[in-house]
């Protein structure tokens, strides 16, 4: 089945098409990638299939379903949900709180119980927690759980994201640069629980600059180039696109490469 | 010890012990009157540290919801039939829907705009709370009829001094209940990133207006208090100044600290009586030492000597 549909999608930014025209179909449970250079719109993508922007043109299905120019956090309710590519963490809270805040609309909701800290909101805190702590030990942050999100460093930090969104028990994963700015050991840890989370049948879209990762776990690429589509297929389509290097080489590194291997 | 500091109940509990030692220690009907006046304010103040320093939503016209209060109870008996207690109840309730319809469309604003909308609505309750002569007494003010419950009239210091500190209790209790429940944990998440707390499923506009609401039911209840507990009441209670002053008593104690809401509280009240010995010089010695604590204590006095204390550990 689709998970995700995009048709058409655009928008554009006093007069510059930061997106324009782009279409696509993720198959559920696979991994899909989008790759460009910087400024391509790939994150301008992500925040119009999320809701974070209303799209100019075109449409988003999430399960055969228009959402386009649905709100964020009604998205979350369809099973859509994302992390960012500059971290966007709670950091006055804990790291237990980032992950519970991810429970949200999992929890009840009324305001009176929880002004008066009735035994139901105690009970529901306590299994938010639990939940909160299985998500970190999934990502080997369970022992700093109670320290602030503040003191944790940067590669913890995007894996916490993962798991505040894990939290919300999404069908559709949008993972906005997971691994930029990690260092070896912690890209290899993300490129593990990027497959884990796949397995266990979540539809993960992937925004990712180091291309050792995105060859390697993506089931299908999408190539953006100044806003345009400029190739779509499997890893080994997108490699040998003419195109495409050329988009990442530049036209004159193109021609330099095609000279070096005459 | 930090165990003890993070338990749901050490701020109320810390608050209760407070009032009771005041209750017995202060011998004089000037102290506990001064007292009870630092409840009321404390009371205030931890609202509108709910929508600042956990929602992070500034307000510069809190004392129009604080006005509302007082004045619902010095008003309410004498244009319905009904005793003051009810009259606070009603007081309460109108805050609650003039924050709700107020607060749908400036709580769209960020920063520093939204400060000059809630300006601009603390002006306009003064404005009213001035102006309406006939029902308010205008410039000049209004007394208060005495509030009885169950037929006992309540008067006197030391009444008072028990309600008031009694409501503080309750409301710092609320309030730690509020901030540690899926919707405080809402409110801190919008303040630190809106769109992070919408794409994991908060409706950041309904959490806003919560918060706004609850803050005006705690400021409202405040005025009402106040109005009961002096027995006469001026459109002052809703001015520009006394709304600076919450908003000075919320960053002075500590943000998102309630019993840093209570100690911000102390100082405005009770500083200005104690520097009195200074006369003329009252303001400026004040002025001072609120600088000084802000230099020195920069994320507020409570945050900042818990930290300091921590890092002594």
């Amino acid at each position: 089945m689709t998970a995700l549909s995009v048709r058409d999608i655009g928008i554009s930014f006093g007069g510059v098409k930061a997106v324009d025209s782009v279409s696509f179909d993720v198959e559920e449970g696979s991994i899909f990638s989008i790759i460009g250079p910087n400024g391509a719109g790939k994150t301008t993508l992500f925040n119009l299939i999320s809701g974070v922007y209303l799209p100019k043109a075109g449409t988003v299905s999430l399960f055969g379903e228009d959402v386009t120019g649905v709100a964020p956090n009604r998205l979350v309710a369809r099973g859509l949900s994302r992390t960012f590519q500059n971290l966007q963490i709670f950091f006055r809270m804990t790291v237990a709180e980032n992950v519970m805040v991810g429970r949200h609309l999992k929890e009840a909701r009324g305001i009176v119980p929880h002004l008066l800290s009735l035994p139901s909101v105690v009970r529901q805190n306590r299994d938010s927690r639990t939940e909160a702590i299985r998500l970190l030990d999934r990502i080997g942050l369970a022992g700093r759980a109670d320290d602030l999100a503040a003191n944790l460093p940067y590669g913890e930090l995007k894996r916490l994201e993962i798991a505040r969104a894990l939290a919300t028990e999404p069908k559709i994963l949008l993972l906005d640069e997971p691994a930029a700015g990690c260092n070896p050991k912690e890209t290899e840890d993300i490129e593990r629980l990027i497959e884990a989370i796949a397995a266990d049948g979540v539809t993960v879209v992937l925004v990712e600059h180091d291309m050792r990762l995105v060859m390697r776990i993506s089931n299908r690429l999408h190539v953006l180039d100044y806003g345009k589509t400029l190739a779509s297929g499997t890893a080994e389509d997108v490699r040998t696109n003419p195109e495409v290097i050329k988009a990442y080489l530049g036209t004159h590194g193109a021609e330099e490469a095609a000279r070096a291997r005459r | 010890m930090g165990r003890l500091f993070n338990h749901p109940l050490a701020a109320p509990a810390l608050i209760a012990l407070i009032v009771i030692a005041c209750g017995f220690g202060l011998g004089s009907n000037f102290y506990l009157r001064v007292a009870a006046l630092v409840w009321i304010s404390a009371l205030a103040a931890i609202g509108l540290n709910l929508l600042m320093g956990f929602a992070g939503q500034v307000s510069l016209g809190h004392a129009g919801f604080f006005g509302i209060g007082a004045y619902a109870v010095a008003v309410g008996p004498n244009v319905l039939p009904v005793s003051p207690l009810l009259a606070l109840v009603l007081g309460i309730a109108l805050a609650a829907v003039i924050a709700y319809l107020v607060g749908r469309p400036i709580l769209k604003l960020k920063g520093h705009y939204l400060a000059v909308a809630t300006l601009g609505f603390g002006i306009l309750v003064y404005m009213v709370l001035s102006n309406e002569s006939g029902l308010t007494g205008g410039p000049d003010g209004m007394p208060v009829s005495r509030a009885t419950l169950f037929g006992w009239r309540l008067k006197g210091v030391d009444t008072w001094y028990w309600i008031t500190g009694g409501v503080l209790v309750v409301g710092a209790w609320v309030a730690v209940n509020l901030v540690r429940s899926p919707t405080g944990r809402a409110l801190r998440a919008l303040h630190d990133s809106e769109v992070a707390a919408r794409v994991v499923g908060v409706d950041v506009a309904r959490y806003k207006l919560v918060a706004f609401v609850v803050s005006a039911v705690y400021t409202a209840l405040a005025g009402g208090l106040l109005a009961l507990f002096n027995g006469f009441i001026t459109p002052d209670v809703a001015g520009f100044m006394h709304s600076i002053e919450f908003v000075v008593m919320v960053v002075l104690g500590g943000m998102g600290s309630i019993v840093g809401s209570l100690v911000g509280a102390a100082i405005l009240i009770a500083l200005p009586q104690a520097l009195s010995a200074f006369q003329e010089y009252e303001h400026l010695a004040l002025g001072l030492i609120l600088m000084v604590f802000m230099i020195f204590l920069r994320k507020g006095i409570v945050p900042s000597l818990v930290a300091l204390a921590g890092r002594g550990r």
